[in-house]
């Protein structure tokens, strides 16, 4: 975010531009009245822009939304995954075929198998923290889980097919 | 003077007709002009010219009515330059660009000056002439930069800030003529321009402390209102300020800044197609001012100066781009854009009719070369660099063989 440089344009709006990881340059034109553009500079020759997409305020909210929505689940992917040190915490959403599936969770054996912890079951959009042995998952429910990143696969496997590899 | 009503309607309904007949024939040449990609400004002059006195036909019922609208035009022209720059665009413009507005006066206002001079004209004639030669043309410069989609640019701030520059120098060039104009002795004309100079800086103080309150009075939910206190405002404030001999333009010029926000977006809106209206008319009136037969004689000064003043503003923003690390095409496409000149030259030129009679034959030439020049220049920025970078690869093995 650092990298993001602002310029005023007397009488035209302001400027944002930056380099991606890429390497190519992109930046905006926040017009006074509201439009914008979208510039993509040369390659050949870094003060010009090779391409400039007028947007009006519809399409630069379309824009935002596409490129703001899938950041945004990102980010919170982001901010909830491999945030504890070696250790991941996922997300298990438990569907129907699923073995798992009106199996108390010490019958999964997905500690002792994998040293993976069940540490809440979001059911119904309710968050049920640490679960004890006796509850029992059912389909729909989301197992929120802690454990190194490749047991997690290995537990998912476990709850998917009753055997992990 | 009609005295009878009937004397009346007939000259009411002669001025219908002239005045229409000379707004259709601009909207013809604005067609024209733009069918062909080109500013209407200097078309507007050369119609203005086929109908003053010695033209194809003399305009007679209808002078004194385009005079007006001509004097309305300059005003809502400064009214509008001052509505596009916030206080802050200003001020911020002014710390940065001082150098390249410095710069940019050097090379193109004095070369004017010294033409004038050259000429055998008086010392006020050749200062007229010198502001004709500096300023560029911003509306020129912001369309084409905008219709070539080289407003991402980034050699387009530096381009944009020397025309910043250029603008505020205007609020102390206009006041400053516009007191030499009076005539006045030394001593009293020194006081004249003293207290005119304290008189912008005062309102320009003004405008930008309590523009934000301005705003909010003129503010209204209904366009007719905003439309009329707008209009109203600029041309009481643009009166006292002729009044204090500071010139009407720059007083609407400072309207025009104090406004910002919704209400100057507003304003934009509303008062653009005024301007058009007005400032159409008063490029035509320039060109009535013009007489045809003392063309001729002007083009050879005209064509030199136009030559000087393409070279100098070519300069100017290759310079003043080079100083904010931009390549060689770069500053190429900087110098170039500036060598527009336009509305500014003929306001200017419109100026110094009494002083100078030679002036506005002068510029008017001078800003149909440069008017169509400039963004023709513009637009072939790129490729006169790609020819420039072939010719000197082409001489490189032969000039340094030692590199091969």
């Amino acid at each position: 975010m650092s990298n993001i440089t602002q310029t005023t344009l007397p009488g035209v709006g302001v400027r944002h531009e930056f380099t991606t990881k890429g390497g190519e340059r992109l930046g905006t034109i926040t017009h006074r009245s509201g439009r914008r553009d979208l510039l993509i500079f040369s390659a050949k020759d870094p003060d010009a822009c090779s391409r400039s997409v007028r947007l009006e305020d519809e399409d630069a909210d379309i824009l935002a939304d596409l490129l703001g929505a899938q950041s945004s689940v990102q980010r919170e992917q982001d901010r909830v995954r491999g945030e504890i040190g070696g250790l991941t915490l996922d997300w298990l959403p438990i569907a129907t075929e699923w073995k798992c599936s009106g199996v108390s969770i010490a019958d999964t054996h997905i500690f002792d198998e994998t040293g993976v912890a069940v540490v809440a079951v979001m059911r119904h959009g309710e968050p049920i923290p640490t679960p004890d042995g006796n509850f029992r998952l059912r389909a729909g429910d989301v197992a929120i889980v802690v454990g190194a990143p490749e047991a997690i696969q290995r537990a998912q496997e476990l709850l998917q097919r009753g055997v992990c590899g | 003077m009609p005295h009878s009503p009937t004397d009346a309607l007939s000259h009411t309904a002669a001025l219908f007709i002239e005045l229409g007949a000379v707004v259709i024939g601009l909207s013809v040449l604005a067609r024209l002009a733009l069918r062909i990609g080109l500013t209407p400004i200097p078309f507007y002059l050369i119609a203005g010219v086929c109908f003053g006195d010695g033209g194809l036909h003399a305009l007679s019922r209808s002078n004194e009515f385009i005079r007006v609208e001509a004097e309305i035009g300059v005003i809502l022209l400064l009214f509008m330059l001052g509505l596009e720059y916030t206080g802050e665009e200003l001020a911020g413009g002014l710390k940065r660009g001082f150098r390249g507005g410095m710069l940019d006066g050097a090379l193109n206002f004095l070369p004017g000056l010294a033409f004038g001079f050259l000429l055998g004209w008086k010392p006020l004639g050749a200062l007229l002439l010198g502001g004709v030669t500096w300023i560029s043309s911003s509306s020129i410069i912001a369309k084409v930069l905008g219709d070539l989609d080289r407003l991402g640019n980034r050699e387009t701030p530096s381009i944009l800030s020397i025309l910043v520059l250029e603008d505020l120098a205007m609020a102390v060039y206009l006041p400053l003529v516009a007191v030499l104009l009076l005539g006045l002795g030394v001593a009293q004309g020194a006081i004249s321009i003293g207290l005119a100079l304290l008189t912008v800086s005062a309102v320009l103080l003004l405008a930008l402390k309590f523009g934000d309150r301005l705003s909010n009075l003129v503010a209204h939910a209904s366009s007719e209102v905003v439309l009329l206190s707008v209009f109203g405002l600029i041309l009481v404030v643009a009166g006292f300020a002729q009044r204090l001999q500071v010139s009407a333009a720059i007083g609407a010029f400072l309207v025009g800044l104090a406004l910002s926000g919704a209400v100057a977006e507003r304003a934009r809106e509303l008062l653009g197609p005024l301007r058009d209206l007005f400032a159409a008319t008063f490029f035509f009136f320039v060109g009535l001012g013009i007489n045809p037969s003392a063309l001729p004689a002007a083009l050879p000064a005209a064509l030199g100066l136009a030559l000087v003043g393409a070279i100098s503003k070519m300069a100017t923003g290759w310079i003043a781009a080079g100083w904010e690390g931009i390549g060689a095409r770069g500053r190429m496409r900087a110098g170039l854009s500036l060598v527009a000149r336009g509305e500014f030259s003929v306001v200017i030129a419109g100026l110094g009719a009494a002083v100078e009679p030679r002036l506005a034959p002068v510029a008017a030439a001078y800003v149909l070369i440069l008017a169509i020049l400039g963004p023709i220049l513009t637009r072939f920025s790129d490729a006169l660099s790609q020819t420039l970078e072939n010719w000197q690869e082409k001489r490189q093995p032969v000039a340094t063989p030692s590199d091969a």
